[in-house]
C-alpha cells in the first residue's frame, strides 16, 4: 500500500522514462533522421530560399511584401494574373462537369463498352501538355484539319485557337483524366440501401440524385475542383504552345526568370502560383476530417437499375467524349508520320529522326528515359522505405506524425515552385540559416542530373507516399511485435514480409513515378542544362523552332513508351497476383 | 519471502490527463495462467502493452524472474504473443511462420525444422503444414499463432483476447485447447479477456480491473462466490441488487444475491409475482416482483434461475404467485450502495 501511495507521488513529477536502445533501434532512429534530413534539404530548405526570395530586392535586402506591391501595380502582370484565373475557372468548370458525367455513366449506367471508355479518359495522363496544344493546332491552327475543312471538302470552322481557347481546350483534355479518377472513386462508394430507403418512402428520382447521389459525391466534387484549378492555374506546357500573345502566371515566371533574370519577381510569382494548391491543400486536410464515410462494411454495393434510354445516351455522350480524345492522339499520329501536313498527306518516318536544331533529337528522348528510370527506381526506394518508418516503426511518435505532414506538404506544390525554389537554393554556393552563413553542401548537385531526379521525386513524392501508406496499413498492424517478440530483426521483417506483401503497390509507385517523369516539363524546365535536354522540354524547343512534326513525333514517342510502361505493369502485376493467389484473401 | 515469477510493481500509465492505470501491483507465480478480465477501457490491454514492452510505464516497475525488466525493449523480455488478429504472416506457410523465429536464432536447419513441426504437433495442425493463412479457417490460424508464440520456449505467454474473432463453437474448444497446452509445457500465462466465461473456465487466478484500478484478484471461484465488491458482483454473472438499512441505525448498506441461489416454494417465503418468463434452454430466468407489503423487499424485482425441470414441476408462467425464499448464507453485504 505504502508503495503504491509512493510511486503516486513519484508519477506527478517524473516524466516516462524510454527504453534501453540496441541496435536496432539505433538503425531506426537513423532511418527516421535520414528522413528528417531529406525532407530538409529538398523540401524545407528549396522552399525556404524561395520564400525569402520574394521578400527581397535584388540586393537581397528584406524589402517586406514591396515585390507584392509591384507585382498589383504592374499592369500587364496584374492581366495575366486575371488570365490565369479565367483559365483555370473555365478548365474546372468544363472538365469537372463533363468527368462528372463520364463517371456518372461508367458507374451508374449499364453503359456498353466500360473498359475501353474507361481506358481512353485515362490517356491524356501519357502525354506531356503540350502534345494536347500541338493537336489542336494540327486542328484548329491555321493549316488545321477543321480549319481548312478537312481539305476543302467541307467549309471550314475556324476558332480563335491560339489565346484562351486553346488553352483552355487543352487544359480541360490534360485536367480531365484526374477528375475523373476522382469522380471514379467517389460515385463507386454508395450504399444502395439508401436508395432502397428512399424507393420505399416514394421519393423521386431526381430528389434522390440531389439528396443521396450528390450529396455522397460533394467531397469528391470539392477535391477534383481543387485538384484541376490549381493544374490548370499553374501548367507552364500548353499555355506555351497554344497560348500566342496571352500571357499567364506560369509562362510570366519563365520569362521573368530566364528571360529577364528578375529572380525575386519569379520569386514573386512562384508563390502567388502556389496560392490555390495552398488552398487546396488546407481545404483538403479539413474536409478529410469532417468527411463521414457513407460505405461501411454493411455497405451494400449500387444496383443499376434497367433503363435502355439511360444506357443509350450514356452511350453517345461517352462516344463523343472518347472520340474528341482519340482524335487529338490521331491527329498528332497522323502529323507525325506524314511529309507535310495538310500538302503532303503521304506517310514518311522522317520525323521520328527528330532532326532538329533545336530539339537533340534521340539524345533527349535517352535523356528522358535515364531521369525516368532513375526516378522510378529511387523514388520509389524512398517513398516506400520513409512511408514505411513513418507507419511502422513505434518509436519517435511525435518526428514520425511531422514526417507524415512533410510527406503530403509536396502535394501543395506546384512543379515550377519546385523547379524554381532548386534554383535558388542549389545554385547559392553558400547559405544563410537563421542569421549563420554556413557553405552549401548540396551545391554540387547544381547542373547535374541528380538535380532533375530529385526535383522529380519531390513533385511526385506524395501521391507514391499515400500509395505506399494505403498499401502498409492493410497489413496487420501486429506484425512488427510478433516479429520483435520472436526475435526477428525489424529489417528482416521488411524484406520478408512487408516487401513482398507490398510489391503491387511498389510496381504501382514505380510506374506513376516514370510516366509522370517522361511527361513533365514544369518542374524541370528550370534545371537542364544545355548538354542534358529531355525529352519534354525538346517538343518545347522544336515547336518554338517551326519544327512542328518533329515535336509531335516526339510526342508520339513519349506517348508510345508510356503505354509500354503501363502494359509492362499490368501484365507483371497481373503475374504476381496469379503467383500469390494462394496467400491472398478470397 | 517472494516467490512470485513476474511482478509488477505500483505501475502508472497516463495518456496526457487520462489515467489508463493507477498504482497496480501484481504476483504471477511461475506456471500460473492469468486473466485480466474486465470491461473495455478499463486499462487491461495497455497493462498487457507495457508487461510486453510495448508501452512504458509512467511510474512502476516490472520484474521478470527478479530482474528489472521495465526498461528492456521487447525483444529481451524472452515472451511469446498472440493477438486477436493472429497477426500471421500471409505470404509464409504455417510451418515456415513458426519456423520464422527460430531461423533468427542460429539453430541448425534441421533443427528449425523438427522444432517448427513439433510445435505444430502440439497444437495438432500437422496436415496443414504447408496451407498459406488465407486457406486455413479462423481457429485454425489461431493456433498456428499460438504455435509460433511457444516454438520459442519464452518465459512467459501473452495472450491478446485470442479467441474474440472465432465462433462460438470454435472458441470453446480452443479454450480448452489453449489450457491443456499450457499446462503440459507449464508455461506462465497471461491473458487478456472482456468474457467472463472464458477467464471462469480458463484461469487460475483472475484479476477484475474496472477504471484503471484492480478491483479483486482471486480464484475463478472466489470471484463468482465472493465477490469483493458490487462491481465483481455485477461483471460477473448476474445478481440481485438491493438496499438494506440496519436495524436501529441510520444506515444503508447493499445485499446481494446471485439468481441461482433463490429458493421457490409453494408455501414458504415472500410472496411474489412472475412478471416475465425468459426461456434459456436448461433453464429459466425469471422475473418476479415481490407482493408482500410486509416484507423490506416490497415492490423489488428479482431475477431468479430455475431449472427448466423445476418450472414444469410447479407449472409456473406469467402472472402466477408464488413464495421465494433468500438463502441467508448466500446473501453478500456491501458498504457501498448500488443505484439500480
Amino acid at each position: 500500500m505504502e508503495a503504491v501511495e509512493k510511486s503516486k507521488r513519484v508519477q506527478s513529477f517524473t516524466k516516462t522514462k524510454s527504453q534501453r536502445a540496441g541496435k536496432e533501434e539505433w538503425l531506426q532512429r537513423a532511418l527516421i533522421i535520414l528522413m528528417l534530413l531529406s525532407f530538409l534539404s529538398v523540401l524545407i530548405f528549396p522552399l525556404g530560399t524561395l520564400f525569402a526570395k520574394a521578400f527581397q530586392n535584388e540586393e537581397g535586402t528584406f524589402i517586406g511584401i514591396a515585390n507584392f506591391v509591384k507585382y498589383f501595380t504592374t499592369p500587364s502582370l496584374v492581366q495575366s494574373f486575371q488570365n490565369t484565373l479565367f483559365i483555370a475557372t473555365m478548365t474546372t468548370a468544363i472538365s469537372v462537369t463533363l468527368a462528372f458525367m463520364f463517371a456518372y455513366c461508367l458507374v451508374r449506367t449499364n453503359v456498353k463498352g466500360k473498359t475501353f471508355f474507361r481506358y481512353t479518359a485515362l490517356l491524356p495522363l501519357f502525354a506531356p501538355t503540350m502534345m494536347h496544344g500541338i493537336a489542336l493546332m494540327y486542328l484548329f491552327g491555321n493549316q488545321g484539319l477543321v480549319t481548312k475543312g478537312f481539305f476543302g471538302t467541307i467549309p471550314g470552322i475556324e476558332i480563335d485557337l491560339y489565346g484562351p481557347v486553346g488553352i483552355i481546350m487543352a487544359e480541360v483534355i490534360y485536367t480531365f483524366p484526374q477528375a475523373f479518377l476522382i469522380m471514379l472513386v467517389a460515385l463507386n462508394g454508395s450504399d444502395n440501401r439508401l436508395y432502397e430507403a428512399a424507393n420505399t418512402l416514394g421519393v423521386s428520382k431526381a430528389k434522390q440524385f440531389i439528396t443521396i447521389t450528390l450529396s455522397s459525391v460533394k467531397y469528391g466534387l470539392v477535391s477534383s475542383m481543387l485538384v484541376v484549378f490549381s493544374l490548370s492555374f499553374t501548367d507552364y506546357g500548353a499555355p506555351k504552345v497554344v497560348g500566342g500573345q496571352y500571357n499567364v502566371l506560369a509562362t510570366d515566371v519563365y520569362k521573368q526568370v530566364i528571360g529577364q533574370h528578375k529572380m525575386e519577381m519569379g520569386a514573386t510569382v512562384g508563390l502567388i502560383l502556389m496560392l490555390p494548391a495552398l488552398i487546396a491543400f488546407i481545404v483538403d486536410q479539413l474536409t478529410q476530417r469532417k468527411q463521414v464515410s457513407y460505405v461501411s462494411s454493411k455497405s451494400v454495393p449500387y444496383q443499376i437499375s434497367q433503363n435502355s434510354k439511360r444506357d443509350s445516351l450514356s452511350f453517345v455522350f461517352c462516344s463523343i467524349i472518347s472520340a474528341c480524345i482519340l482524335i487529338l492522339f490521331a491527329a498528332v499520329v497522323l502529323a507525325a508520320s506524314v511529309k507535310v501536313w495538310p500538302y503532303d498527306m503521304s506517310l514518311t518516318w522522317k520525323h521520328f529522326e527528330l532532326k532538329s536544331y533545336t530539339g537533340d533529337g534521340f539524345t533527349a528522348y535517352k535523356n528522358s528515359l535515364i531521369v525516368a528510370a532513375l526516378t522510378a527506381v529511387i523514388g520509389t526506394i524512398f517513398t516506400f522505405v520513409f512511408a514505411y518508418a513513418i507507419e511502422k516503426i513505434r518509436r519517435m511518435a511525435g518526428v514520425r506524425k511531422f514526417g507524415h505532414f512533410l510527406s503530403i506538404i509536396p502535394l501543395a506544390v506546384p512543379g515550377l515552385v519546385i523547379g524554381l525554389s532548386y534554383v535558388f537554393f542549389f545554385s547559392q554556393p553558400k547559405m544563410n540559416i537563421l542569421g549563420w552563413t554556413v557553405s552549401n553542401p548540396l551545391n554540387f548537385l547544381y547542373g547535374s542530373i541528380a538535380i532533375i531526379v530529385i526535383a522529380n521525386i519531390l513533385h511526385f513524392y506524395s501521391v507514391a507516399y499515400v500509395t505506399a501508406v494505403t498499401a502498409l496499413k492493410k497489413l496487420d498492424r501486429e506484425f512488427e511485435l510478433v516479429s520483435e517478440s520472436i526475435g526477428v530483426p525489424f529489417y528482416k521483417t521488411f524484406f520478408k514480409i512487408t516487401l513482398p506483401m507490398c510489391l503491387p503497390a511498389v510496381l504501382e509507385m514505380a510506374m506513376y513515378f516514370f510516366v509522370n517523369s517522361m511527361v513533365t516539363i514544369s518542374a524541370v524546365i528550370f534545371l537542364y542544362t544545355a548538354d542534358f535536354k529531355l525529352a519534354a522540354i525538346s517538343i518545347v524547343n522544336m515547336d518554338d523552332a517551326g519544327n512542328l512534326a518533329s515535336a509531335a513525333a516526339m510526342s508520339v514517342l513519349i506517348i508510345f513508351t508510356n503505354i509500354v510502361v503501363r502494359v509492362l505493369y499490368e501484365v507483371v502485376t497481373k503475374l504476381i497476383r496469379q503467383k500469390n493467389m494462394k496467400w491472398q484473401n478470397q | 519471502m517472494n516467490n512470485s515469477y513476474l511482478k509488477i510493481a505500483g505501475i502508472h500509465k497516463n495518456f496526457g490527463s487520462f489515467t489508463a492505470l493507477n498504482g497496480i501491483s501484481i504476483d504471477i507465480k511461475k506456471s500460473e495462467f492469468v486473466c485480466l478480465l474486465g470491461p473495455s477501457g478499463c486499462g487491461k490491454t495497455t497493462l498487457l502493452r507495457i508487461i510486453a514492452g510495448l508501452e512504458q510505464p509512467t511510474a512502476g516497475s516490472i520484474f521478470i524472474n527478479g530482474k528489472d525488466m521495465t526498461y528492456m525493449p521487447p525483444a529481451k523480455r524472452n515472451f511469446g504473443i498472440v493477438f486477436q488478429s493472429y497477426a500471421l504472416f500471409p505470404n509464409l506457410t504455417a510451418l515456415q511462420n513458426i519456423a520464422y523465429g527460430l531461423k533468427a536464432k542460429k539453430i541448425p536447419k534441421k533443427e528449425v525444422k523438427e522444432r517448427a513441426l513439433e510445435a505444430l504437433a502440439l497444437v495438432d495442425l500437422l496436415h496443414v503444414k504447408d496451407k498459406y493463412p488465407a486457406q486455413i479457417s479462423g481457429g485454425q490460424q489461431q493456433r498456428v499463432a499460438l504455435a509460433r508464440a511457444i516454438a520459442l520456449s519464452p518465459d512467459f505467454l501473452l495472450l491478446d483476447e485470442p479467441l474474440s474473432a472465432l465462433d462460438a463453437k470454435v472458441r470453446e474448444r480452443l479454450r480448452r485447447e489453449i489450457r491443456f497446452i499450457q499446462e503440459k509445457l507449464q508455461i506462465t500465462t497471461i491473458m487478456v479477456t472482456h468474457d467472463q466465461d472464458e477467464a471462469l473456465t480458463m484461469a487460475d487466478k483472475i484479476i477484475v480491473m474496472n477504471n484503471a484500478e484492480i478491483m479483486q484478484v482471486g480464484t475463478p471461484q472466489e470471484v463468482y462466490n465472493t465477490p469483493a465488491n458490487p462491481f465483481v458482483a455485477d461483471f460477473i454473472g448476474s445478481i440481485n441488487f438491493w438496499k438494506e438499512s440496519r436495524k436501529g441505525k441510520n444506515e444503508e448498506k447493499t445485499a446481494a444475491i446471485r439468481p441461482e441461489h433463490i429458493r421457490l416454494s409453494r408455501t414458504d417465503g415472500i410472496l411474489a409475482e412472475v412478471e416475465d418468463v425468459e426461456f434459456r434452454g436448461p433453464i429459466y430466468r425469471l422475473e418476479f416482483k415481490v407482493k408482500d407489503s410486509s416484507s423490506h423487499l416490497y415492490g423489488q424485482s428479482i431475477k431468479v434461475d430455475v431449472s427448466t425441470h423445476d418450472v414444469n414441476h410447479l407449472k409456473l408462467v406469467k402472472g402466477m404467485n408464488i413464495h421465494i425464499s433468500l438463502p441467508e448464507e448466500s446473501i453478500l453485504a456491501y458498504n457501498e450502495l448500488v443505484v439500480s
